[in-house]
């Protein structure tokens, strides 16, 4: 190797490593001065200062006083809880049906779930609100909750992605031993998923803890069963509060998700590369 | 059918046996798949029927809905003069900000490719924005961006420079959105980054043997081996802007909320300020939920409907990898 080939290469790395350290650093400046600004009192927040001086933590604390954070993390948790059940109950047999089955349309009924999965909510959102006002449901969870129960195509498609790569060998070896599909769904595949199962929960998890327009429709107008992300965008509005506290309350949002993050990093990142590697 | 001679051989007992497990089989397959078949059926095929049949009515929820023929397309294409701004602003998004982020996400997951010490610190780094959910980001970056008091602009003073008003101001609105978009650009860059690491070493070693530079193996061995990738990324993209809603909405609200009570009194929230942040789907929820107007709302639904079936059918037609088994890991 010549000398200046390796000079090159050693620009090229020193200069790799410079970009992406000031990148990293651009990046996590917002959070940098979301914490800080959730510290200060409200004087500094309007202020010149970007450090906060006294330290103001109560913050945290008067968070709680300012608007009813509990009663929307549990609205959330509901919705949350009870929507990410529903997907995997209905969406596990159909992601199975497509993936280890063999019946005709089986093709196109999943070029149904892709279709499904591509278009935009807005598309079905009219007469969907028109059928739930008839049914008097507009208002509460269940509008946001029931659906899940009957498939989400986004599950269907991750699931079957991921049962397509557990060999059949596997099954076979279940169904001549004498097992029922049910048994094989059951026992083996289920068993063998764990992983794109879990992946799968949390992704509903995520999408339902930070869904904004459907909540909107639905419990906008009853600010009792509104969730953590209505709650969130009204409370600067609420009563002309700060923006300590609105930052202060915006780190509490953040937070639990940062922290399922760290929890399951590699189940994350491997669930986001399934969705698109595979393209 | 190569049995046909030997079917009349079969006793007719044993034939019916195989019917009925024919039958069963037929049954499970009917069972496993029903809940997708009824969720189908309410929450996807019955909306889209009752959408286009609506879209020929005025209908307030209140009153029964009257037929009135064209007039809502009429009203869609001559009369409302906020279609073609929400139209035009939703192009900036796919002009715009869509290739941003994906020459954004991309540049990170080259770089992030190619170091070997920290790299996995930085890829969460690089991640992490992509986690925090939309609403806390958007009011984030309000404040970040507030014009007077945000640690932006104050940063900006510190270097003798007057930072733009940013969501307080028509030009820059749009703008502030996409410096949103491309901090939380992480689920793109992890997509980027798996494919980018997937490029065989050898097509690398044997451009560099030719006498390819840097630029070149990027343009020559990169770009062709990730291809698929990048037009997944933008039509993923483009789906994405064509339902952008929930950082505008809230983005809008919070900085019209503001200017509002600095004094400055606002006419109407939804797209602050002056129609800049106006995007087809915040359109459609001002026609059905803000005004009720059901029928124009449907209409306005029917046109996004034709566009968002074209962009699926052309990411269907180059995905076929998805649905036959082979060639998985193009």
């Amino acid at each position: 190797m010549t000398a200046s080939v390796r000079w090159q290469r050693l620009i090229g790395t020193v200069g790799r490593h410079a970009l992406l350290i000031a990148g990293a650093v651009v990046f996590l400046m917002p959070f940098v001065f979301i914490v800080l600004t959730s510290l200060m009192t409200n004087d500094q927040a309007l202020s010149d200062r970007l450090w906060p001086d006294p330290f103001q933590p109560s913050n945290f604390v008067d968070v709680f006083h300012q608007a009813p954070i509990l009663r929307w993390t549990l609205n959330t948790t509901i919705y949350a809880g009870l929507a990410t059940l529903g997907v995997l109950v209905s969406s596990i047999p159909v992601a199975y049906a497509l993936a280890k089955l063999r019946w005709r349309g089986r093709n196109a009924a999943f070029m149904v779930v892709l279709v499904a999965l591509m278009l935009p909510p807005q598309v079905s959102v009219v007469p969907l609100y028109v059928m739930w006002s008839k049914l008097g449901l507009v208002g509460s969870l269940w509008p946001l909750i029931i659906p899940n129960w009957f498939g989400d195509a986004f599950t269907i498609f991750l699931l079957r992605q991921f049962f397509l790569t557990i060999p059949d060998e596997y099954l076979d070896a279940a169904r001549v031993d004498g097992c029922g599909e049910l048994r094989v769904l059951f026992t083996v595949v289920l068993r063998m998923a764990r992983p794109a199962i879990a992946a799968v929960a949390m992704f509903s998890v995520l999408y339902t803890f930070n869904d904004f327009f459907l909540p909107l429709l639905y419990v906008g107008e009853k600010p009792d069963n509104w969730v953590v992300s209505i709650g969130l965008s009204q409370f600067r509005n609420l009563h002309q509060v700060q923006w300590n506290l609105t930052m202060a309350a915006t780190l509490l949002v953040m937070a639990p998700v940062i922290l399922l993050f760290f929890c399951a990093q590699r189940a994350f990142v491997e669930g986001v590369t399934l969705t698109g590697v595979k393209g | 059918m190569r049995s046909l001679g030997r079917r009349d051989v079969i006793p007719s007992a044993r034939r019916a046996s195989r019917r009925r497990a024919d039958w069963r089989r037929r049954g499970l397959v009917l069972f496993l798949m029903s809940p997708w078949i009824i969720g189908f059926t309410v929450f996807f095929a019955y909306p889209i029927l009752d959408t286009a049949y609506l879209s020929f009515f005025h209908y307030d929820l209140l009153s029964p809905p009257r037929y009135i023929g064209l007039d809502n397309y009429r009203f869609l294409l001559h009369d409302d003069p906020r279609v073609w701004p929400a139209i035009k602003n939703t192009l900036w998004l796919i002009a715009v900000m869509v290739p941003a982020r994906i020459v954004f996400a991309l540049a990170i997951a080259l770089m992030l490719a190619r170091i070997r010490s920290g790299a996995g610190v930085a890829r969460t780094i690089f991640y992490l924005p992509a986690l925090v959910p939309p609403v806390a980001a958007t009011l984030g970056f309000v404040y970040l961006l507030n014009p007077a008091t945000g640690p932006v602009n104050k940063g900006l003073g510190v270097l003798g420079l007057s930072g733009p008003n940013w969501f307080q101001s028509p030009e820059w609105a749009k703008p502030s959105l996409v410096l949103l978009g491309m901090w939380a650009v992480g689920n793109v860059m992890v997509i980027f980054l798996a494919s980018v690491l997937d490029v065989p070493r050898q097509l690398y070693e044997a451009a560099e043997i030719d006498g390819a530079g840097t630029f070149q193996r990027f343009r020559h061995v990169t770009v062709p081996a990730i291809s698929p990738v990048i037009l997944f990324a933008i039509v993923i993209g483009v789906i994405e802007a064509l339902q952008y809603f929930t950082q505008a909405y809230v983005a809008a609200h919070i900085a019209a909320g503001q200017a509002s009570q600095a004094g400055s009194v606002t006419t109407s929230e939804l797209g602050y300020p002056l129609g800049s942040t106006l995007f087809y789907p915040i359109l459609l929820y001002d026609a059905a939920f803000r005004r009720f107007t059901m029928g124009y709302a449907s209409a306005l639904t029917m046109v996004l409907l034709v566009v968002a079936f074209a962009v699926t059918y052309v990411i269907i037609r180059r995905s076929r990898s998805l649905i036959y088994q082979e060639g998985t890991q193009s």
